[in-house]
């Protein structure tokens, strides 16, 4: 299990935030989250310009096991999303918290980042889960 | 209340992932699922297949009692260890449990059947058995490790005694002996499978399994978890009993008519339904499709037909052919175009011909 970087926020159903410099939301799985699923192979991405809404499937992703529905964490407009992962799905399974993020946020409501668990609080609940 | 197969703390040191199956405590896979399923198209991989039910059957009306019991004709077995492939079906018509059977002696065969239904399996067989004096023994005491894949019977070999070596590499396909391995544990090995690849299942006292998956793995064998099992028998185009058939389901709609053998005479328990069946034409078949664009089929969604609509029974994306792949249940005649409903977004898949990979190859039109 790969280190949890101490800048991301979390949902409980595993989704990671982290807000960029320009203010942008960054939006991807966690490492527990992908070795979870196993082996992906399909990623489907949100349009580009979509509005978005917290706590909302926003992205599909797909193992051989199952599909997972993606939820945003925070509202807004997607402005980005990783094209890479058309092709090369797995790159979620092998770096989940950098090259495997999934899609960019432009928040409309920052108060929501609040919300989210911190890096602690999201390292108990998966420690808990394994249990 | 979970069960375990004697190999379970040799799983998790080998880091695997555990997940409940049928009630048994089981390796899905040891880290990626997909190396796992290319191990065995191209190398050797093996399986834990111990929480599988080994009964045994003994007396001397065991083969008329295999006739009744059976869709398949156990008389076909003639030959010492040599095994079966067959249905058991309920006086419907309907899929009890698939399994195999292994002739052993005139008064004693061997079933293997399924895990998820060893109860009510062993309650019909003891129930029918009554009639013929035939004993039902489950043998719990066994461990079963399936080895799969192009190198899977050289790597065998190479653990089994020097005088067994000879016999056992020549042991035909369907067909099952008895050998001595490492330290000169007893196995029964059979060349059998669930994978579309050559290899062994091999079946032994628990008490040397540990040993055995270790000699293996010694011997250059990759451990692979129940889910690259499922990904290679879909693609060799085997069924998945309670997801291809079930009670309700005939061999005719699972297309599993080729085990059904309707020999002069022989009474098996649903063959009045099925030869009705046959006589009238049933109304659903199963197919196999293939999915050209992204998306993955899984079991349960919907199939959109000129006919009406069908669905989806086992379904995987197909590490071989780095697409998905399903059987599905459709209406009998022509069906037209095939869509199918993935969230509710309706994709166009292909009807083909399976097994979808054959050989560790793609089949022809996959």
């Amino acid at each position: 299990m790969s280190e949890i970087p101490g800048d991301l926020k979390f949902l409980k159903s595993h989704e990671w935030a982290r807000v960029e410099d320009d203010g942008l939301v960054r939006v991807g799985i966690s490492d527990h989250a992908q070795g979870q699923l196993g082996d992906l192979v399909y990623v489907e991405l949100p349009e580009i310009g979509a509005a978005v809404k917290a706590g909302t499937g926003t992205a599909v992703v797909e193992s051989v096991k199952a599909a997972s529905d993606i939820y945003s964490p925070v509202s807004g407009e997607i402005v980005e999303v990783n094209e890479l992962l058309n092709d090369k799905p797995e790159t979620i399974n092998e770096d989940a918290f950098g090259d495997g993020w999934i899609f960019l946020v432009r928040p409309s409501d920052r108060a929501e980042l609040d919300e989210l668990l911190d890096a602690n609080d999201y390292q108990e609940l998966i420690e808990n889960e394994d249990h | 209340m979970t069960e375990k197969t004697v190999l379970n703390a040799t799983h998790r040191a080998l880091g695997a992932r555990m997940v409940d199956f049928g009630g048994w405590d089981m390796p899905i896979n040891y880290g990626s699922q997909i190396e796992e399923h290319h191990a065995v198209r191209r190398d050797a991989g093996m399986f834990d297949v111990s929480h599988m039910t080994v009964v045994d059957l003994h007396g001397a009306r065991t083969r008329e009692f295999l006739r009744r019991l059976l869709a398949n004709n156990i008389d076909k077995l003639k030959v010492h260890g040599k095994a079966l492939y067959s249905c058991m079906l309920n006086e419907r018509g309907g899929v009890i449990d698939d399994l195999i059977v292994y002739y052993l002696g005139e008064e004693f065969f061997r079933l293997v059947v399924n895990a998820a239904t060893r109860a009510k399996d062993l309650a019909w067989i003891e129930r029918q058995a009554q009639a013929f004096d035939v004993q039902v023994k489950e043998r719990p005491d066994f461990a079963m490790i399936a080895v799969q894949g192009p190198q899977a019977r050289a790597k065998v070999l190479g653990l089994l005694h020097d005088v067994d070596r000879p016999r056992i590499e020549k042991l035909g396909k369907f067909v099952a002996a008895a050998a001595q391995g490492p330290h000169g544990m007893p196995l029964f090995v059979a060349r059998t499978g669930y994978t579309g690849e050559d290899g062994f299942e091999i079946m032994l006292p628990a008490e040397h399994a540990v040993a055995l998956w270790e000699a293996l793995l010694a011997a250059g064998v990759k451990p692979a978890g129940l889910g690259a099992r499922d990904t290679l028998r879909l693609e060799a185009g085997m069924n998945l009993y309670g997801q291809d058939m079930d009670e309700d389901v005939s061999p005719w709609e699972a297309n599993l008519g080729w085990t059904v053998s309707l020999d002069e005479g022989r009474d098996f328990i649903g063959r009045a339904v099925l030869e009705q069946q046959k006589a009238a034409g049933v109304a659903r078949v199963m197919i196999g499709v293939v999915l050209d664009e992204k998306g993955v089929l899984r079991h349960g969604q919907k199939v959109l037909t000129a006919n009406g609509d069908g669905e989806i029974l086992s379904g995987s994306f197909a590490p071989t052919l780095d697409k998905a792949i399903a059987f599905a249940r459709v209406p009998a005649g022509d069906t037209g175009a095939l869509r199918v409903d993935i969230r509710g977004r309706e994709v166009a898949v292909r009807q083909v011909k399976y097994p979808f990979v054959r050989d560790g190859k793609p089949c022809d039109g996959i």
